[in-house]
């Protein structure tokens, strides 16, 4: 498996609409969260992270608090809105849809 | 809904606190950072191992924090701003450029914005009347087309209402000058006053200021007499008094009561008309119902969905039918219908068009000039330009910071010259008062508008222009140049071809402005046929409540010359209906009892002036036949006329006239037949129409109560001026004067179309000139600057100062002469537009165009001049060393 920068944008936005769709976090822990449940398989470089936080904030899936952390310090925490969990309903959706499709030829050559 | 909601929310922090934002973001990529480092350290790193290694993973901050931040919205509007400081702080560098170029651009926009209001207010706004396009103005015409926009007869106007059924209303103006007089002590004046019929204001949608308008019963000959004042001069005279109404004022000697005043924008159809009142009451009665006596504008609504062309139609018809019934006589038989704002403005719209035509040439070459500069300016920033773009830089970045630059420039000069535009219109009101519905100018949103279009445009055409000639091609020669050359063949023909542009509309200017320069000096130097020098002059009326009897008025006339006479310095004094030069005063029907009888229904027409005796010799109007009028000729018992030239050109032009008769009907049935007794020479009603057949008669027949002054003296007129007035006074306490003119001023104000517009293109022309030259000098510098190492070898193998120095005289008039042989073509098709400007003058006028050139390559070699000689005293060893 390639490193999280091979993954395409949309991908990304799945990834952390489904991480943040349990509990509110941070950038910081969204990133170890996505680490930890993918086996240490998918590993999200801060460079593609924060770009994609910011932009499902502008876009208005997320929202985002400052609020203290586990450390003490002031963090931003993201969580769903509820259009939010809309899309990230609909794109989970889609990814289902396009892996099953993928797995069909795969499996079949 | 909701996302709506947040996302909106996010947009306006983005917009309004980007800062915080900003230091918020830099809080989170820190707080990444610093939980990287504590994962390090508890790995086991020190404290810097930790440190460096969550960094190098990092990766780069910068591009971290732009590729987060170019997530947010609002992105272009910061990157914009940036430009534009950046754009700011580039032309903060030369302020001598930016200065200058703020002011040339503030000339070509004021002026546009100018005269675009002129031409906005008066030919396209219409009058703001209730439902104004359905307005118009009626005219008789002649079907034969002799007579285009002829006032209409009372009776004529009478059949229309009667049996028009295209209109859903008409009404009916005149207009004629009263005595004012009356309450508070005031000077009796001399005011214009419109007749109308009660229907008018109502039919315009115009509502009272105060009081109310005229009714029908208010418009009839019995009714009491009624008065409507105009705002103006209800401020003017009666200091804005609403007790007013209900008072009464006395017009001619008689009492009117003020019934109403109009709203102060109400102004149609022109400043001069002060007074209202209703025709059918005031008019005599004959008036009203005569078919063959023209006075009167006639106003009309046309009925909802009737086109023009169809009510053109209709009022044909009912014409033919009156000529039909009075066959014979000055009555037409066809009609004429314009829109109500174009039979106003119909005549100087060419004016204004060609003005403004003017202008946005003046603009276009500012524009070319500015971007020539600019052009000049990225040349020395090639090698940056070149830098930038190897790194990576768009060329559409560096083409956007190159408009947003010039529209800085644009929008500095913009505003400089909206305040010029705004000083020029007050100008212009102020010189021109002439000009039809100029109490309508002055800017509005409309004209904003056109102002911030014209910014927007030229900053986008002074920088697309050199920013679009970047030419990325040449990028690796340029990054191989050695630092003190330049040599961007490209650029040099960009600036030359936009000099050609320069130069040829220069030429256009230039041209325009002599055409009409030559019409106006031709116009000027025109004889009027009389004496003009020390001629005083004024008008005035005797009111017939107290002069009824003919003998009244020629006594009063009489006494008047008697005392002017003997005023110290007057050479001599004389009253006409009208002098030379001051327009048309009335014109007659009438055939010649000689003649065989005409066809019938046709008719012959001369102009009519009455005159005193001794009008000849007071004004020099030479005497070529016959005699003049005695005093004894006056009152019924005198029927004898003089003719001038122009009459016995067109109606006698191969025999004897002297004692054959004229018979005009105009002054009763009785009185027709008037023997020519005198042939005077021609004299001019119009300074720019040719002499019109005229008849004078004696104005001692006292059929005239109102009449202009003359007065020739031996030193300046105007010492005059009071003590005639002096006499008026003392003859008639309530008799005001008007007009007091001499007749250079006269001719002034007739030729005052003319002076305006060839001074005002001169002025262009002169600009345009100097902004061509400033533009050709700096190409010039620049070619020399450019060719420096070209210059030192050729001189350094032997040329001679004065090769080099025509050899860059050559190079830099080559530009002027291609865009002067492109400027004369343009002129002789665009001279041919302004062809009824001029007077005299044809459109191709050799003299002129000649002119022209000359002036220009004179200019233009003046302009090259300088640089061509530092050129040719080059020294040799320098130049080659720069390199």
């Amino acid at each position: 498996m390639g490193k999280p920068s091979d993954l395409v944008q949309g991908t990304l936005d799945l990834l952390i609409l489904r991480t943040i769709a349990l509990e509110p976090m941070h950038g910081w822990a969204i990133a170890k969260r996505i680490q930890q449940v993918s086996g240490e398989v998918l590993q999200v470089q801060q460079g593609s992270l924060y770009p994609a936080l910011h932009r499902l904030e502008q876009q208005g899936w997320i929202k985002a608090k400052w609020a203290e952390s586990e450390t003490g310090r002031q963090a931003k925490f993201y969580s769903l809105t509820t259009a939010g969990s809309k899309q990230m309903e609909q794109e989970t959706a889609n990814w289902n849809r396009l892996s099953e499709a993928i797995n069909l030829i795969v499996q079949s050559a | 809904m909701m996302r709506w909601i947040e996302k909106s929310q996010i947009r306006l922090q983005m917009l309004f606190r980007r800062g915080h934002e900003a230091q918020r973001l830099d809080d989170e990529l820190n707080f990444h950072l610093d939980r990287q480092i504590a994962e390090n350290v508890a790995a086991g790193m020190t404290a810097e191992e930790a440190r460096y290694s969550a960094m190098r993973s990092f990766g780069n901050p910068t591009e971290l924090r732009d590729k987060t931040r170019e997530t947010w919205s609002w992105t272009w509007l910061d990157l914009f701003l940036r430009d534009v400081r950046y754009g700011i702080r580039t032309l903060a560098r030369t302020p001598g450029f930016a200065i200058i170029a703020m002011l040339v651009m503030a000339l070509g926009i004021g002026s546009n914005v100018a005269l675009f209001t002129v031409v906005h207010s008066v030919v396209m706004k219409p009058w703001p009347f209730k439902d104004p396009d359905r307005l118009v103005r009626l005219y008789e015409a002649d079907a034969h087309g002799a007579f285009r926009d002829n006032s209409v007869a009372g009776g004529t106007f009478d059949s229309w209402q009667k049996s028009a059924r295209t209109f859903e209303q008409m009404a009916i103006m005149g207009g004629m000058d009263y005595n004012l007089s009356g309450s508070s002590g005031q000077l009796p004046e001399q005011v214009y006053t419109a007749t109308t019929s009660w229907n008018l204001f109502p039919m315009l949608g115009v509502e009272p200021a105060l009081g109310r308008f005229f009714t029908a019963s208010d418009d009839r000959p019995d009714a009491n007499a009624t008065v409507v004042l105009t705002w103006g001069l209800w401020k003017r005279r009666y200091g804005g008094d609403p007790h007013l109404l209900g008072q009464t004022v006395l017009l001619n000697a008689k009492p009117y009561t003020v019934i109403g005043v109009l709203p102060e924008w109400f102004t149609y159809p022109e400043t001069r008309m002060q007074l209202w009142t209703a025709a059918y009451h005031e008019e005599p009665a004959e008036r009203m119902q005569t078919h063959d006596r023209h006075n009167f504008d006639v106003l009309a609504r046309l009925k909802p969905g009737v086109s023009i062309q169809q009510a053109t139609a209709e009022l044909i018809t009912i014409q033919q039918q009156n000529r039909k019934q009075f066959p014979d006589g000055p009555v037409f038989d066809a009609a004429n219908i314009r829109p109500i704002v174009d039979a106003d403005v119909h005549e100087i719209k060419t004016a204004l068009y060609t003005l403004l035509g003017a202008t946005a040439c003046l603009l276009l070459i500012a524009c070319l000039n500015i971007a020539n500069l600019l052009v000049a300016r990225s040349a020395s920033r090639r090698k940056e330009s070149a830098i930038r773009t190897a790194l990576g830089g768009s060329r559409a970045r560096l083409v956007r910071e190159q408009v947003i630059e010039s529209t800085i420039l644009s929008i500095a000069g913009g505003g400089l010259g909206i305040l010029l535009a705004y000083g020029m219109l007050q100008w212009l009101i102020h010189i021109r008062p002439d000009i039809p519905r100029a109490s309508e100018i002055h800017m509005d949103g409309i004209a904003a508008l056109f102002a911030v279009g014209v910014v927007l445009v030229c900053g986008l055409l002074s920088g697309l222009i050199p920013a679009l000639s970047l030419d990325d091609k040449q990028l690796l020669r340029t990054l191989q140049e050695s630092s003190r050359a330049h040599s961007a063949h490209g650029r040099v023909r960009l600036r030359r071809i936009l000099l050609s542009f320069e130069v040829g509309l220069t030429v256009v200017l230039l041209i325009g402005a002599g055409l009409l320069l030559k019409s106006y000096s031709r116009l000027r130097s025109v004889d009027p046929g009389c004496a003009t020098r020390n001629v005083l002059t004024m008008s005035f009326s005797l009111p017939e409540a107290r002069y009824s009897a003919p003998s009244q008025v020629t006594n009063f006339y009489e006494q008047l010359l008697d005392r002017i006479r003997s005023l110290p310095g007057v050479e001599a004094a004389t009253l006409a209906t009208a002098v030379p030069a001051e327009g048309h005063h009335g014109d007659d029907a009438f055939s010649i009892q000689e003649h065989p009888p005409l066809p019938k229904g046709a008719w012959l027409d001369a102009s009519v002036r009455h005159i005193d005796p001794g009008f000849f010799t007071a004004m020099q109007i030479p005497l070529l036949q016959g005699r003049s009028f005695l005093p004894n000729e006056r009152d019924d018992n005198t029927q004898v006329v003089v003719v001038n030239q122009a009459l016995i050109r067109k109606y006698f032009p191969a025999e004897e006239a002297i004692g054959k008769h004229i018979v005009d009907e105009n002054f009763g049935p009785r009185n027709k037949n008037f023997e020519i007794v005198g042939i005077v020479a021609d004299t001019r009603e119009k300074i720019s129409e040719e002499p019109h057949p005229t008849m004078y008669y004696p104005l001692y027949r006292g059929t005239r109560n109102y009449a202009s002054l003359a007065v020739r003296s031996s030193h300046d007129p105007a010492n005059l001026a009071l003590p005639v007035q002096k006499i008026f006074s003392d003859m008639d306490r309530n008799l005001p004067v008007a007009d007091v003119l001499t007749m250079d001023q006269i001719i002034g104000k007739s030729t005052l179309n003319a002076s305006f517009n060839a001074t005002l293109l001169l002025v262009f022309a002169v600009l345009s000139l100097v902004l061509a030259a400033v533009g050709l000098f700096g190409v010039l510098s620049y070619i020399v600057a450019q060719r420096t190492g070209e210059i030192g070898i050729r001189i350094a193998l032997g040329a001679q100062r004065g090769q080099v120095m025509s050899l860059m005289l050559n190079d830099g008039l080559r530009p002027a002469l291609f865009g002067m042989g492109f400027g004369l073509l343009a002129s002789i098709g665009l001279s041919q537009l302004i062809q009824s400007m001029l007077y005299g003058t044809k459109p191709f006028d050799l003299s002129v165009f000649v002119l022209v050139t000359m002036t220009l390559l004179v200019v233009s070699a003046l302009a090259c001049l300088a640089p061509a000689w530092r050129a040719s005293r080059l020294d040799p060893v320098q130049a080659l060393r720069t390199e």
